[in-house]
């Protein structure tokens, strides 16, 4: 066990240590061939648990849509509260019962 | 040379000494002439610091915690009530290990509400974590502020203190008082350079964390063992504070005790009433000895086990009480002897709420304390108190 | 980088709660010079179990009711060492309204250099949903308790502490919506720029204690401005209000249905023209006719 004098907490962020994906009931998957990268998921995904991806070969309904980057889901701490499902403009998000 | 200074003054200019970089402070009776005089200083440009002055003695220790967080060394000053309102805080920078350093004027509590001495305000305060220093004299309170702060930022101990000097007998009251050369000053404190992790952009840590029963009690151990190592870092500091300035201090002070069978224990200003009274008693043969205790938390429970030896009675002289038990400094001795046959430990409850203890007060504690050298007599003594007045039952 | 928020996940916050999405952009504009103070409730309590920490700036927690005198003393700290940083305080409603309302009010007065936000979520929520003096006229939580007896709920109105910064004549007082993402990022970065005390008022969604579908998070608090119910404004040095956006005006109807914790309400319409009188009146105060 570590303690540090007054509890300090020495290293920052270390939460990421924390996997809350284990929370999820339901699990949002983004369909990439709808996606149009707007970034509203990413926007308002508090845990945060969506990163942008540069460069991704993810599919796209269009070839112009392939520069820009793309929303993925980190499921090690994606809670399911399904805010981005809700939120995506072109209904993208699909959310299905989490199967452990 | 000695200058006249009320004990007030005398933590001022030890704030001033020490140059502390925040003063965080809110007026209450009878400590207001210290940040009177810290405001002074900072607008005459003599001390470089920031003076916060807060809406209450909360925010004032939480100021002191957030500067003292951010690397400053904090001095701040209250008393009575306005302790009293810090209470929550006072427990989170003494778990945080921040070197804050408070200068107390002992005042009753209320109610009923009373601006004058005893020791309840910093008594109550007793497991809140933080060093407890009590002044005889405003030279020991110049003094014990300065060490204050050499022994709470040692990285050893890392805990807040505070120093007490009676309301009104210290506080407001002139004494010749030898306010050391800065440089002197300078040479014993050293820059402030702060030995703990502080809050830094560069580098970045979380602190006052949620400690779940997991880790809590490691974090109140810690805190235990930093107790126990003031314990030896007071020594040290007292010793070099001796030897930089001449003046002499120890946790407990021993005075006519080696023959004595008969010692008074006593904190803060009275013991100097004491003192001149047992110099008449002596004179008249009677064998009684004074022990001064300077530090209230740690206790020093050696010191007095070895002061204590041999001695027939003690009379514990307690100018706070705890309602339902007694003195609290009676428990502390009481504690610290268990198990022992001798000596035999009276209280006395004396001078609450500011009323005088004097060679009258002295006499009868004497008297009682005598009586208990042949049988036994009362645990609990209230001295020069109007039992009659109250002992009417609609009295209570 | 796969996570470059200031804000890391792996937080205890519930699913669906909106103070991470008002922090995590918060924190995105100050930047990595920033030390955040935060008073005791859901998002210090859930961010900081030892020894693990979701903040990626310096960040300290002392109590309750003390943020902002905290922060006077960091500030006071750095002024004496000439450093620079934004210094952020994020109070709940509890910590901000009630009991760190003297603590936030001396720090305002005294002219401190700190933005202290508020996140709001309407109630008591980290101890368990218990009214607060932020609490809207008509919700029920477990101290505001509806029966027979009080078909209402909670039947005061709610404090208005921003208009209380701007009466403190701090040097910027905005509400934000993180909802209205556009609107919310303008007014961080200006008050961000801004030198000297600064209030930021967010709503924020708290689905264990709205009785609200935590996907509906956003959706809920958009509908809370588009009703009128709480309007996006600014305000700099005492100076009159000024909208930043003009809403829909949607029927209330559409806010409250979506909470449980308006439920009983539905069923009472004297108490729902209640609140639209009190929106039609805040409005015209501010020179807007419904």
């Amino acid at each position: 066990m570590k303690i540090t004098r007054g509890a300090v907490v020495e290293e920052a962020g270390n939460s990421i240590e924390n996997k809350t994906g284990t929370w999820r009931t339901f699990k949002p998957i983004i369909d990439y061939n709808k996606c149009i990268r707007c970034m509203v998921c990413w926007e308002f995904c508090p845990e945060p648990s969506i990163y942008k991806e540069d460069g991704s070969e993810k599919p796209a309904p269009n070839e112009a849509l392939k520069k820009l980057p793309v929303p993925v889901i980190d499921y090690d701490y994606c809670k399911g509260c399904g805010i981005c499902v809700n939120e995506c403009p072109v209904k993208a998000i699909e959310f299905v019962k989490e199967v452990k | 040379m000695k200058t006249m200074l009320r004990g007030n003054e005398s933590v001022a200019y030890a704030f001033k000494l020490a140059r502390i970089d925040v003063f965080p402070m809110f007026p209450i009776t009878p400590s207001t002439l210290v940040p009177e005089m810290i405001s002074k200083f900072v607008a005459n440009g003599e001390l470089d610091a920031e003076f916060i002055p807060l809406d209450s003695e909360h925010s004032a220790i939480s100021a002191a915690i957030g500067a003292s967080l951010k690397g400053a060394r904090v001095g701040t000053a209250t008393a009575s009530q306005g302790l009293a309102l810090m209470h929550e805080i006072l427990f989170i920078a003494s778990g945080m290990r921040l070197p804050i350093v408070m200068g107390i004027g002992n005042r009753a509590l209320s109610a009923p509400i009373n601006i004058w001495c005893d020791h309840q305000d910093t008594i109550a305060q007793r497991d809140t974590g933080w060093l407890q220093f009590y002044a005889e004299s405003n030279q020991e309170g110049l003094d014990l502020i300065l060490m204050a702060f050499k022994i709470s930022e040692d990285k050893r101990v890392l805990l807040p203190s505070m120093v007490g000097l009676d309301a009104f007998v210290l506080t407001h009251t002139m004494e010749p008082v030898d306010i050391p050369e800065q440089s002197k000053v300078d040479e014993f404190l050293g820059e402030f350079k702060p030995n703990y992790r502080i809050l830094d952009t560069k580098n970045p840590a979380t602190f006052g964390a949620f400690g779940s029963p997991r880790h809590y009690m490691e974090f109140k151990y810690a805190q235990h063992l930093a107790m126990q190592a003031a314990s030896h870092v007071i020594d040290e500091v007292f010793e070099e504070f001796e030897r930089k300035f001449g003046r002499k201090y120890s946790k407990i002070t021993e005075e006519f005790t080696e023959d004595a069978d008969i010692v008074f224990i006593t904190m803060g200003s009275c013991t100097g009433t004491a003192r001149e009274f047992i110099k008449m008693k002596r004179k008249e043969g009677k064998k009684i000895g004074l022990i001064k205790l300077t530090v209230f938390r740690p206790f020093p429970k050696d010191e007095l086990r070895k002061a204590l030896k041999g001695k027939k009675v003690v009379a514990v002289v307690d100018r706070n009480f705890s309602p339902g038990f007694g003195g609290a400094v009676y428990g502390e001795v009481l504690a610290t002897m268990y198990g022992r046959d001798e000596p035999k430990i009276i209280d006395f409850i004396v001078g609450l709420g500011g009323r005088d203890i004097t060679f009258d007060t002295f006499e009868k504690i004497l008297e009682i304390t005598e009586k208990g050298l042949e049988g036994s007599v009362e645990e609990i003594n209230w001295i020069e108190v109007d039992k009659e007045a109250v002992e009417k039952e609609e009295m209570i | 980088m796969k996570n470059d928020w200031l804000f890391a996940p792996g937080h205890g916050l519930c699913a669906g709660c909106a103070i991470p999405i008002i922090v995590k952009h918060i924190l995105a504009i100050s930047g990595e010079n920033t030390i955040v103070v935060n008073a005791t409730g859901c998002l210090e309590v859930a961010t900081t179990e030892y020894p693990r920490t979701a903040w990626r700036v310096p960040w300290v927690h002392v109590a309750f009711e003390n943020a902002a005198a905290v922060a006077s003393g960091i500030e006071a700290a750095m002024k004496k060492k000439g450093e620079k940083a934004n210094i952020i305080c994020f109070g709940g409603d509890g910590g901000t309204a009630d009991i760190g309302i003297q603590a936030l009010s001396g720090m305002v007065e005294r002219g401190h250099n700190v933005l202290y936000v508020m996140y709001d979520n309407e109630a008591y929520m980290n101890t368990g949903i218990q009214r607060s003096g932020a609490t809207p006229y008509g919700a029920w939580t477990t101290t505001s308790e509806v029966g027979k007896a009080n078909p209402i709920g909670n039947a005061r109105p709610k404090k208005p502490v921003a208009e209380i910064m701007v009466a403190h004549r701090a040097s910027y007082v905005a509400t934000v919506n993180v909802a209205f993402i556009r609107d919310f990022k303008k007014k961080v970065e200006k008050a961000l720029k801004t030198e000297g005390p600064r209030f930021i008022h967010a709503i924020s969604t708290c689905p264990t204690g709205w009785r609200s579908d935590p996907s509906k998070s956003i959706e809920i608090i958009k509908l809370a401005t588009e009703t009128g119910l709480f309007p996006l404004w600014e305000s700099e040095n005492g100076e009159e209000i000024k909208i930043t956006y003009k809403p829909k005006f949607l029927p209330v109807e559409e806010y409250l249905k979506a909470q449980g914790r308006f439920r009983h309400l539905l069923k009472n319409p004297e108490y729902i023209e209640k609140i639209k009188e009190d929106i039609k009146q805040w409005w015209r105060r501010h020179g807007v006719e419904i």
